[in-house]
């Protein structure tokens, strides 16, 4: 009986999906949301006992140095501060995961908050990836400086956002309440390099 | 625009950044007995030189630190950061 009042949930960016796939048509850019995606917001100094464990106990050590990732597939370590990271995995993933972390962390000064709701993912892949976040983003995204493995935080258009270096482009991780905002914003920027 | 040194993240806008005033401002060891125009002079006064500065700035928009630079007011020119907790260096 709950199941049928329940509101089907709608991502953020679930409205750009059809212009996101007429843009990508040309095959020089691909602009897609990934909906839904687990995020745990994790604080601990890196040098507690806390951390490692934490680390072995959801399988990705977690990275030390500024602006990179650790991890892959199933679970990511993005290093958003030297004691925060973003852990990012599969929908449905947050309850296990803030459970292992809470474990892990025992009695130590250790802060988990699921925070899978705050941001969408946007997808900006393709080989003008580059060239259209340069009309709003600041850092240096060539591949010997800002390639896969690398994350950061920064402003696109001048919203704040977490990008992730991916194989064949770029996540872009935009708090929800934005995400129309620079969807729409993507969309324009992407004009010149959409064929047609 | 300025660029500035993010000690964690590497330069970064100076959009991404927030300025925070006068670094190496101690907190009074005892406020209590301080007295108002003491008190004022901790709260209001700051140094204002032409030249070498040290103030501090929170890179708001990246990894969220606080963090120390050391600034020439009068070139803008950026002699070196450092992190809360780390002295001045004494070349700058
Ligand atoms: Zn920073």
């Amino acid at each position: 009986m709950a199941d049928s009042t329940a509101a089907e949930r709608r991502s953020p960016a679930a409205a750009y999906a059809a212009r996101f796939e007429a843009a990508s048509a040309g095959g020089g850019l691909r602009l897609a949301e990934i909906p839904f995606l687990t995020r745990v917001n994790l604080r601990v100094d890196p040098k507690s006992p806390a951390a490692e464990r934490i680390g072995t106990a959801i399988g990705v050590p977690l990275p030390v140095e500024p602006g990179t990732v650790a991890g892959g597939g199933g679970l990511e370590a993005l290093w958003l501060g030297p004691d925060e990271w973003l852990l990012v995995g599969p929908d449905g993933a947050a309850p296990g995961l803030v459970a292992r972390l809470t474990e892990a962390a025992g009695g130590e000064h250790v802060s988990v908050v699921d925070v899978s709701a705050q941001r969408t993912t946007l997808v900006v892949a393709g080989e003008r990836a580059r060239d259209v976040l340069a009309h709003g983003c600041a850092l240096d995204l060539h591949p010997r400086v800002f390639g896969p493995g690398r994350c950061a935080q920064t402003m696109l258009a001048r919203a704040g956002v977490v990008l992730v270096a991916d194989e064949d482009g770029f996540r872009v991780l935009v708090r929800s309440s934005f995400a129309g905002y620079v969807a729409e914003w993507l969309l324009d920027a992407s004009v010149e390099y959409v064929a047609g | 625009m300025l660029l500035i040194p993010c000690p964690w993240c590497g330069p970064r806008d100076e959009a991404e950044f927030h300025y925070g005033g006068q670094a190496h401002v101690a907190y009074p060891e005892n406020p209590a007995a301080l007295s108002d125009e003491e008190w004022a002079r901790y709260l209001f006064f700051r140094d204002n030189p032409k030249g070498l500065f040290a103030e501090r700035w929170s890179h708001t928009a990246g990894c969220r630190r606080w963090f120390n630079a050391v600034r020439d007011t009068a070139t803008n020119e950026i002699h070196a950061v450092y992190r809360v907790g780390e002295p001045r260096p004494v070349s700058a």
